[in-house]
């Protein structure tokens, strides 16, 4: 009987609930495009194209923009 | 309290994101800088005909240590933080997965939709491998293929998701599957190709350089997977009041 009332917790066909796309529609764009600038400056800054001047964001994460598989130069 | 659940889940994907970084970090260190270091030694010694990088405005160690660590965990976290509302988006929608599976599936498929795929037409390149020229183009093209790729496993999945209840769920899958390979393989097809290898570069040097970058992704996506998946399932279903007198057999029969 007590094994019954605890199986519920634990049952693996529990499938969680969807979240609302309108709940998660403001963090997507805002923190989606927050993160794909942080991305850019890893990936392609000073590379293919440059928004500062000069090297050294290109050459502070050059070894990880050719491990990570970025086309670095 | 649906928003404020995303936030937190989002807040945990960067962490879970930070925590894969730092692994990956480690198989990048081990596995990629001995390579980068032999295919910069390469570089060096054909110095006449390679790109000079003219005086050094960050130092090899630096670069090695300070400046690989800087990329590789803005990288951790960045996709940790989209797969994180990425996940918002699946939970519940792609099956009956609970939200530990949900996780590992959402980070194979964010290893195979953003790194494998265009990794396979435009694979990594160490230094001293690569035309400064066609940068540009090769920049364009490998964005361009990650994000064809990336929407394709997207539309994949809808596209099962649609099949599934009239074909039943493995044949959706396998159907949604063959798509995404039909259209990868036409988009290897007609998308142009690069082969700027010096023609004495090392070719083990080549792939083993390869193997390691392949590695690091491989190290990122599966601990943010797991990692995740226990701090989404925490958030996502608080841990039940009484744990410790019900668990035992024993006392509960009495």
């Amino acid at each position: 009987m007590a094994q019954s009332a605890v199986q519920p917790t634990t049952a693996p066909t529990a499938v969680p609930a969807k979240l609302p796309v309108s709940a998660i529609a403001p963090w997507a764009v805002f923190f989606g495009i927050l993160m794909l600038v942080l991305l850019y400056f890893v990936g392609a800054e000073q590379g293919a194209t440059s928004l500062l001047s000069g090297e050294n964001v290109h050459e502070w994460v050059h070894d990880a923009r050719h491990l990570l598989g970025f086309p670095c130069h | 309290m649906n928003s404020s659940i995303v936030r937190t889940l989002l807040v945990r994907g960067m962490l879970a994101g930070l925590a894969a970084g730092l692994l990956a970090l480690v198989t990048a260190y081990f596995l990629g800088e001995p390579r980068v270091d032999a295919a910069i030694a390469y570089e060096e010694a054909h110095a006449a005909h390679a790109h000079e990088h003219g005086v050094e405005a960050v130092s090899r160690s630096m670069q090695s240590t300070a400046g690989l660590s800087t990329g590789v965990l803005v990288y951790g976290v960045a996709f940790g933080g989209i797969a994180a509302l990425a996940y918002c988006f699946a939970l519940g929608r792609i099956g009956r997965f609970g939200p530990r599976a949900s996780a590992l599936l959402l980070a194979a498929a964010g290893l195979i939709a953003v790194y494998v795929v265009p990794f396979l037409k435009y694979p990594a390149n160490p230094p001293a491998v690569g035309d400064p020229d066609t940068i540009g183009q090769r920049t364009t093209l490998y964005f361009l293929m990650t994000v064809l790729s990336v929407l394709l496993a997207v539309g994949a999945v809808i596209l099962g998701r649609r099949l599934a209840p009239r074909f039943g769920n493995w044949n959706a899958t396998l159907a949604a599957s063959a798509f995404f390979v039909l259209v990868v393989g036409l988009g290897y097809a007609f998308l142009p190709s690069f082969d700027e290898v010096p023609k004495d570069f090392p070719g083990t040097l080549l792939w083993q350089f390869r193997l390691a970058a392949l590695a690091v992704q491989a190290t990122l996506w599966t601990a943010f997977g797991l990692i995740f998946g226990v701090l989404a399932e925490r958030a996502l279903a608080p841990r039940p009041e009484r744990h410790t007198p019900v668990t035992h057999p024993a006392t509960a029969a009495r």
